[in-house]
């Protein structure tokens, strides 16, 4: 983490939330601890709150700011967070994997021969192997409704994001920065590299569980042909399977 | 069942209630009415629950008929507000009760300030819930803007008073929006904050659900110590993002749920509404207060949106009626109806 000392990190965000923070940048550890954290006090059921939250490397509580004092929160969280290595907190348990098709041919994944070369890698088919293999999870879900930011991949994929934003990349698609990916729920305008595409809903607000994803889920990708994906779109889980982690 | 039959409709028009909390963790922000306020007093003045569900009009346009006599409510940023009947068209006073008589055909066209309307019906509106509201979310994809055609049900109206009135709660033409710290806000250091809090800020023209754009209006823009690279975190309604060029941007309902540019303070939800209602170019300025005096703030706004029941008046048909003249005015009004002052386009900021 990034100064040890300083972290964990108590901080008021607004009159109803506080923020415990692991780390001030991105780091696996970081975020393996917001996911513990979080899980451990949704399991535990606190009354005081009305809801918990993790990002990439905090976890947020939300509670009725009226009816609970801060304080009160603030010192049963510090109590939690006493006495434990975080840096070394195991990922939630009932975890799952998901296996997702994706297609990576230019016509469907546009940026990923030139994300391949920033990336230093010897051609297109290196890229998707290293994409495929890479152990993957869910480190937080979060900007829109059910939209994963996947990682981490490995270090050669520290891209930076790109100055000029991409006007508009499907629903589905795999975009990748800063050795994360970010698999779109809402057609959008973004600065990540769109290098894949794959056919699934991860938004669905009718259904009956109107997320796919929850946060922790491993990921797997799983290359697949262009006509195989275009058969996959008819399905708003996008030919995913789902498994235990 | 009742239905509001929509007969043609322009711009932003959507279902609103108070939205679906709950789904932070999962990338939903609340959404829900951008003026929670106009909510609860159309609620106050047909006498039903606080949560019913209406129509909301940023900016935009409509016309709609009932088969059956429907009462109905008129709050938020006042409209121009007619009713035609029988070939004749009378206008409709705001914050105020109405019935609307079965063929008759309610008219709302922007009114001279831009902001949010909304049409509230007694019963409420009665779509299905999905995900346990009736709000649309624009941004994340659930539900739609209205359009011409469209029939909504209505729920079962125990009846009660028309033409009741009520004085709105002060929310209009900008003001000063109380907030308390947030993550970052020490990153500005004391000559910013201090700064921030002496700036006439004026209501940008980019801004609807998602969030509102404060014009420096020359000022100095705002910079954090150590720039912009700070990791992405949770963000919610009434933060005050310092975005790439110095300005601030104060997220509002429908907002992205994570973002990655530092927050130099975050507004309390009580004020909110005041953003939501300012027309572009008001002046709008930010009070940093400490936790107890937000607390009190938040207390008073709750008691004052109770006591709203108590507020309401017999609407006295006189045309000296400050009311009426109000309305009449606006009727005479030079708004353009086809060019509404809230830009509609995305305004994601800081997209990943």
């Amino acid at each position: 983490m990034s100064d040890p000392a300083a972290f964990p990190r108590i901080a008021p965000s607004g009159v109803d939330g506080l923020v415990v923070s692991f780390a001030d940048r991105f780091d696996d550890a970081a975020n393996r601890a917001a996911l513990a954290l979080r899980a451990e006090i949704d399991a535990e059921g606190w009354p005081e709150l009305v809801e918990t939250a993790s990002s990439l490397v905090s976890t947020v509580l939300r509670f009725d700011p009226l009816g609970t004092h801060l304080e009160a929160v603030e010192e049963r969280l510090a109590r939690h967070l006493e006495g434990r290595d975080w840096s070394d907190a195991a990922l939630p348990e009932g975890r799952r994997l998901l296996t997702i098709p994706a297609g990576f041919d230019p016509d469907v994944a546009p940026q990923i021969d030139e994300a391949a070369e920033a990336a230093g890698l010897p051609d297109r088919q290196a890229a998707i192997d290293s994409i495929c293999t890479a152990e993957l999870r869910v480190l937080t879900i979060g900007f829109a409704p059910g939209q994963p930011y996947i990682g981490q991949l490995p270090e050669a994929w520290d891209l930076p994001r790109q100055r000029s934003l991409t006007p508009r990349v499907p629903v589905g698609a795999l975009g990748l920065a800063i050795r994360q990916m970010v698999l779109f729920a809402v057609e959008t305008q973004t600065g990540w590299r769109h290098v894949g595409q794959t056919a699934i809903r991860l938004f669905q607000p009718e259904a009956p569980d109107p997320f796919v994803l929850r946060p922790g889920d491993a990921l797997r990708f799983e290359p697949v042909s262009a006509a195989r994906l275009a058969a996959l779109t008819d399905d708003p889980m996008g030919g995913a399977g789902i498994g235990a982690a | 069942m009742r239905v509001l039959e929509i007969r043609s409709v322009a711009g932003t028009v959507t279902v609103q209630d108070a939205g679906r909390p709950g789904f932070l963790a999962q990338g939903l922000s609340r959404g829900g009415a951008a003026d929670p306020v106009a909510l609860a007093e159309g609620a106050a003045l047909l006498r039903q629950p606080a949560g019913s569900a209406a129509i909301e009009l940023m900016s935009g346009a409509l016309t709609a008929g009932v088969g059956q006599p429907t009462r109905i409510a008129l709050t938020g940023a006042p409209m121009r507000a007619t009713l035609t009947e029988g070939g004749e068209t009378r206008p409709l006073a705001w914050h105020a009760s109405h019935l609307l008589p079965a063929g008759a055909e309610l008219s709302l066209k922007p009114g001279p300030e831009g902001g949010f309307g909304y049409l509230h019906l007694g019963g409420g509106i009665a779509t299905p819930p999905v995900m346990g509201s009736r709000s649309a979310h624009l941004a994340g994809g659930v539900g739609g803007p209205l359009r011409a055609g469209d029939r909504l049900p209505l729920g079962v109206d125990k009846g009660g008073e028309v033409d009741l009135l009520l004085d709105p709660l002060p929310r209009f033409g900008g003001g000063r929006l109380r907030a308390v710290e947030s993550l970052q806000t020490r990153l500005y250091g004391a000559e910013q904050i201090e700064r921030l809090q002496r700036t006439p800020f004026r209501r940008d023209s980019h801004g609807n659900r998602m969030g509102v754009r404060l014009d420096l209006g020359g000022a100095e823009p705002f910079a954090a110590e150590g720039g912009l690279s700070i990791v992405s975190e949770i963000v919610q309604p009434g933060d005050i993002q310092v975005t790439g060029d110095g300005t601030p941007f104060v997220l509002m309902s429908e907002c992205q749920t994570t973002g990655g540019y530092p927050r130099i303070a975050t507004i309390l939800p009580c004020d909110l509404p005041i953003v939501a209602q300012a027309a572009p170019g008001a002046e709008l300025t930010i009070r940093l207060v400490d936790r107890e005096t937000a607390l009190q703030a938040l207390r008073d706004a709750a008691r004052a949106l109770a006591d709203l029941p108590r507020r309401l008046r017999p609407r006295v048909r006189d045309a000296g009626q400050i009311a009426d003249l109000l309305a009449y005015n606006l009727v005479g009004g030079v708004v353009d109806a086809a060019r509404p002052d809230h830009i509609e386009h995305p305004l994601h900021e800081d997209p990943p």
